[in-house]
């Protein structure tokens, strides 16, 4: 099992909620994130007090899928959330020890 | 030390509800008997109670708006809380005293005789022609509303820092010993300034409180930032404001209550109150664009909070002059106003360093001197028969006459905000602590936060 954290702009997120679940994703957990890579921030001004914003508000959409599905997710996340531009966001992989389903106490890849 | 002050606190208050209470039954047996030869104008009566109710809309809602969504947002409640205080506290203050002390007759200031409101009839005219064609109650509650934006507008310049408690005691006193008084020198019967009576020392132009609203206020703002420094982490730390939208609001509310605090200054629903409607509204717009087209051109972006305090800049410059100048001059004064008060809450304010949090100095005090000043320049007995000409109908000595006033407003709100904040000081303390400023206004101050969502 691999968790996937994929760090998007915000109005790409229906379209990589749409093609993860034709790839079988069953489910996700998305948050409101804010941080910072190559792109730059922005300047806000009030009255004179001029404040470089360098937080960029982004989402951060995590899943988690069996092994051998883990190569789909990302090819469907690299076309559907990329448009060329500085700022795309990022996707980082890791192992997960265990996933439990709390209705039923199924564990592993059955309770994805 | 700090149990002993707050028994202070206590007993003060205690003191004032005894205090009122006494009055309460005092007032009943001193109603006025005199009955010179008057006419009531219902349609004036009902234009000063909209006017009234307006002025009051100023400051709740509209500058406790304004200012509350410049603030950080553990310091909203609290900055409402400010304006709110003076809707109660400064309206109370004006039943003991403070409508006595501003418009009784006297020359440097009105003594008690109307203290509680003895006297002062809600069925008969003033007995000194203030308006002659409306209840003396109306003219006195509608002063009144001036009296509470007044030490609202000073809240600007603490923000975020200064205990309630000692908000509360200073500006009251305030009221007392700067509004009160310098509202009686410019529009109290006998009062130094007071253009018209022939017993003036020097007769200057303000029609509705340039110099006794927004000097005062703007200069005390200023005495007050300086006196108790800057907020911890400025201007190291970003302080953005934190709900522009209330701002938005506020300050679009501003501009429609000014309509009661500049064309209700005309006492009448008359062409005079209509001139100072239309004079209000040109100079604002003026003044946005001004303050706007500067930000622009300086800065690259034309900001909502820019426009918005341009338009308030606008309606402070406006202020003395609305009822003396046409809808040309209007619009010139608006344009410097904006430009200048630009200036002075970007370029002045960098460069001197104080913290003047949401610029009561930069908006007020220079938009009042620059709108006291120019009043000088634009007035026109061709308007308004009862003033003056000003500089550019030939009356240069008018212009003079304006200074003196400004001079002289400077000075009393300087000297009064010091020698209060002073003894203040020494006494309950003025700032919040360290760990309570960091923790907020609203949590530290009042037990409660503004957002639970």
């Amino acid at each position: 099992m691999k968790k996937i954290e994929a760090i998007v702009r915000h109005f790409k997120l229906e379209e990589v909620k749409s093609g993860l679940s034709e790839v079988g994703v069953q489910g996700m957990t998305v948050t409101e994130v804010r941080g910072f890579g190559r792109q730059k921030g922005h300047k806000e001004q009030y009255r004179g007090a001029e404040y470089t914003v360098d937080f960029v508000p982004k989402v951060k959409i995590e899943i988690v899928v069996a092994d051998d599905r883990v190569r789909d997710a990302i090819d469907t996340i690299l076309r559907t959330a990329r448009t060329g531009q500085i700022g795309d966001g990022k996707i980082f992989v890791t192992d997960l020890a265990e996933a439990v389903r709390i209705r039923t106490g199924e564990t592993g890849e059955d309770a994805l | 030390m700090i149990r002993s002050t707050r028994s202070i606190e206590r007993l003060l208050g205690a003191v004032i509800a005894a205090t009122l209470m006494a009055g309460c039954a005092l007032a009943q047996d001193t109603a006025s008997t005199s009955s010179p030869a008057f006419k009531l104008d219902s349609g004036d009566i009902a234009w000063m109670l909209t006017s009234s109710a307006l002025v009051l809309m100023m400051t709740g809602p509209g500058l406790a708006l304004f200012y509350s969504g410049l603030v950080r947002r553990k310091n909203v409640l609290g900055t409402m809380m400010q304006s709110f205080a003076m809707m109660v506290l400064i309206t109370l203050q004006w039943f003991l005293f403070g409508y006595s002390i501003a418009f009784h007759e006297g020359s440097g200031w009105g003594g008690l005789s109307w203290m509680f409101l003895g006297g002062v009839s809600p069925a008969q005219p003033d007995p000194y022609g203030y308006a002659a064609t409306i209840p003396h109650q109306l003219w006195m509650v509608y002063q009144l509303m001036f009296a509470i934006i007044t030490p609202a507008l000073v809240t600007g310049a603490f923000a975020e820092r200064m205990k309630f408690s000692a908000m509360a005691i200073f500006l009251l006193a305030w009221s007392t010993v700067v509004y009160d008084p310098l509202a009686h020198w410019v529009w109290g019967k006998g009062g130094w300034f007071r253009n018209g009576d022939g017993q003036e020392l020097v007769g200057a132009l303000d029609f509705a409180g340039g110099t006794v609203v927004h000097i005062s206020s703007g200069v005390s703002a200023l005495v007050c930032a300086l006196f108790l420094g800057k907020r911890r982490g400025y201007p190291r730390e970003a302080m953005p404001p934190h709900n522009l939208t209330y701002s938005f609001i506020g300050a679009a509310l501003l501009w429609v209550g000014w309509f009661g605090f500049n064309a209700g200054s005309a006492v009448a629903a008359s062409g005079l109150a209509v001139s100072a409607f239309v004079a209000t509204h040109f100079a604002t717009a003026a003044a946005a664009l001004s303050w706007a087209v500067m930000e622009w051109l300086q800065r690259g972006k034309p900001s909502v909070l820019g426009g918005i305090s341009g338009a308030v800049a606008g309606l402070v410059a406006i202020t003395p002059a609305s009822g003396f100048v046409g809808p040309r001059a209007a619009v010139a004064i608006g344009l410097v106003a904006g430009a200048v008060c630009f200036f002075a809450c970007t370029s002045l304010k960098n460069r001197f360093g104080y913290d003047d949090s949401l610029d009561a100095f930069g908006v007020h005090g220079i938009g009042g001197t620059v709108g006291a000043l120019l009043t000088g320049v634009f007035a026109s007995k061709w308007v308004n028969p009862a003033g003056a000409d000003g500089l550019l109908h030939g009356n240069a000595r008018q212009l003079l006459n304006q200074a003196v006033a400004v001079v002289a407003t400077w000075a009393l709100a300087a000297a009064g905000t010091l020698i209060i904040l002073a003894i203040l000081k020494a006494t309950i303390g003025l700032r919040v602590s360290e760990e309570d400023e960091i923790e907020g206004l609203d949590v530290t101050q009042h037990g409660e936060v503004g957002y639970n969502f």
